[in-house]
């Protein structure tokens, strides 16, 4: 048990080694088209993450998730726009400003559930994208650039490399924290939550509560992957907004996984390389999503990083 | 010597209708500290239901509930928990992929009340050894020490509700409800879980239904008589036991 512990820490750090390398390599082989595409992937795969926490350490199956996505992008963007271009205070914001507005939806939408849970976050988000579309300040339909990428100094994110580089680092933090928060009491207490919340309740947790921490704390690192997706995109995009991103990022935590720790990982590269990967030799490559999406449900129940066994 | 004890819980005209139907329909129930307390009545006669009101399941629709002094006719399950009332269920309710020892310790996780406990992010929980000792001990208690590390869904059914037990004392309740806690159970089971009921008299109130009544004339220090949702009789047992309309109402069947 031990050494296999420790054989799984060995394998997250030549990971990370190989992933930290990625871009120079790239560079050699003047590739440099996908260390954007690679940082993409980075990004989704924090945001998927931070779904796969809500729903897959939580138990809520929230469908707008891209609500807190688009809300970080946005604020990036319009702190942008009014001059301010330090990322040590737009992002932050971006973090805070999608925590508050899921302390406010979470609030309201955790004293439903199932279905309806499913239904309430969905308007919620969909009420925010058509808020912010019809906002002029933030672009409408054509969403809000930025002039320029923010400036982390002392790192010079105008550089791809290094905006990979830092998205990287925020990802592994995060990844790092989730692991501690899952062996955690407030992680355990979620993870009997998720088992019987009856339960839970009858012993005198304040369930709900709890709930709604998790919901926060997922929606609060969606608002830093949206800040980060609006430096790599220049654009804070209404797209980002709409309820078909909370359906892309579901798909990548089902695909990857559900409550598995890198399941928002794989998820998010399995996906969006499929995609990328289809584009060069067909048009329908939604259709082959699809029918790869059925075989992993249907035969790989617990994701694709379900498949190496105990990983939880 | 129950008469110098004081009174832990007491219900007044506690009434509850599910539609057309009392399932509480005036009940006055005493319990007193530290005795057991025993409920019997026959099938649909509303034990349940009362547990569930006085656990707050369910909410009264007419009627009162005091416990150690306070009204708690309108006080939330979290509140009742927190002033220290715990039920244990008909049907077996832990965290089946938990270990029995991550059960336990989150039973007594549960009662550190104050903000802090469950929101703390960051330190691995099993760190916490004077939490995973004690949950060790409740474990002991109930004859489950060796079975710690086990998943809770691969231990036989007597031993879950030994477990549930073990979770519902972790959480020290002064008052601890059990709902049939030997439903389903074989007769060596309920031999040994009547033994575990036995272990806590004299140190912990507790109102228990039961239907065997070899085991609650063993095990009660006092018995009530539910009957459509009415308190028929309540005393000792050896007392109830001969009140005519006890015998006609539920022990009729036995005695023929």
């Amino acid at each position: 048990m031990k050494a296999h512990h420790r054989h799984g820490i060995q394998l997250e750090i030549g990971l990370l080694i190989f992933a930290a390398a990625l871009p120079l390599v790239l560079q050699a082989l003047g590739e440099d088209y996908y260390i954007s595409f690679t940082t993409r992937l980075l990004i989704f795969a924090l945001a998927a993450t931070s779904l796969n926490f809500v729903v897959g350490y939580g138990g809520m199956i929230a469908f707008g998730h891209a609500a807190f996505f688009g809300i970080g992008a946005y604020v990036v963007a319009l702190l942008m726009a009014a001059d301010v271009t330090s990322a040590w205070i737009a992002w932050p914001l971006a973090l805070c400003g999608a925590a508050l507005a899921a302390l406010f939806i979470g609030a309201i939408s955790l004293r439903t559930r199932g279905v309806y849970f499913i239904m309430i976050t969905l308007a919620f988000a969909q009420m925010i994208f058509y808020t912010i579309i019809s906002l002029k300040s933030a672009g409408g339909d054509d969403g809000l650039p930025l002039e320029q990428r923010s400036s982390l100094t002392p790192f010079n994110l105008a550089n791809d490399a290094t905006l990979y580089w830092v998205t990287l680092a925020v990802l592994a933090a995060c990844l790092i924290a989730l692991k501690r928060l899952a062996a955690s009491r407030y992680g355990r207490a979620l993870a009997g939550l998720r088992q019987n919340e009856a339960r839970m309740e009858a012993l005198g947790y304040p369930v709900h509560r709890l709930k709604l921490v998790c919901f926060v704390i997922g929606a609060a690192v969606a608002g830093l992957a949206g800040a980060l997706l609006a430096n790599q995109n220049g654009l804070a995009s209404p797209s980002q907004l709409y309820w078909t991103q909370s359906g892309m990022l579901l798909v990548m935590v089902i695909l990857g996984g559900v409550g598995q720790r890198y399941g928002g990982i794989v998820g998010a590269i399995a996906l969006l390389g499929l995609e990328e990967a289809l584009s060069q030799v067909t048009e329908h490559g939604h259709l082959y999503v699809g029918i790869a999406l059925l075989l992993v449900v249907l035969y790989a129940p617990r994701g694709l990083a379900g498949l190496r066994v105990h990983q939880r | 010597m129950s008469a110098l004890l004081e009174t832990l819980l007491e219900t007044k005209g506690l009434k509850r209708h599910f539609g057309g139907l009392w399932a509480a329909n005036g009940v006055d129930l005493k319990v007193k500290e530290f005795e057991v307390h025993a409920l019997i009545g026959p099938n649909g006669a509303g034990k349940t239901t009362l547990i569930h009101l006085i656990s707050g399941g369910l909410l009264p629709n007419e009627g009162g509930i005091t416990f150690s002094g306070i009204d708690i006719t309108r006080q939330s399950m979290h509140g009742r928990v927190a002033l220290g009332i715990t039920r244990s269920y008909q049907i077996t309710q832990i965290f089946p992929h938990l270990s029995l020892l991550e059960n336990v310790r989150l039973a007594v996780q549960a009662r550190h009340r104050d903000w802090g406990s469950s929101f703390r992010f960051w330190r691995p929980a099993s760190a916490d050894f004077p939490m995973l000792e004690e949950a060790e001990d409740w474990l002991g208690r109930v004859g489950l020490a060796e079975k710690a590390g086990a998943l809770a869904c691969d231990v036989s059914h007597g031993e879950q509700r030994a477990l549930e037990l073990a979770m519902a004392l972790a959480t020290r309740p002064r008052l601890l409800l059990l709902d049939e806690p030997m439903a389903g159970m074989g007769p060596e089971e309920s031999a040994h879980m009547a033994n575990l009921i036995a272990s806590l008299k004299g140190t912990q109130t507790v109102l228990l239904v039961e239907h065997d009544m070899d085991i609650v004339f063993r095990l009660a220090d006092r018995v009530s008589v539910l009957v459509a949702g009415r308190i028929i009789a309540s005393g000792a047992p050896d007392v109830v036991r001969e009140y005519p309309e006890v015998r006609r109402a539920y022990l009729g069947d036995e005695l023929q």
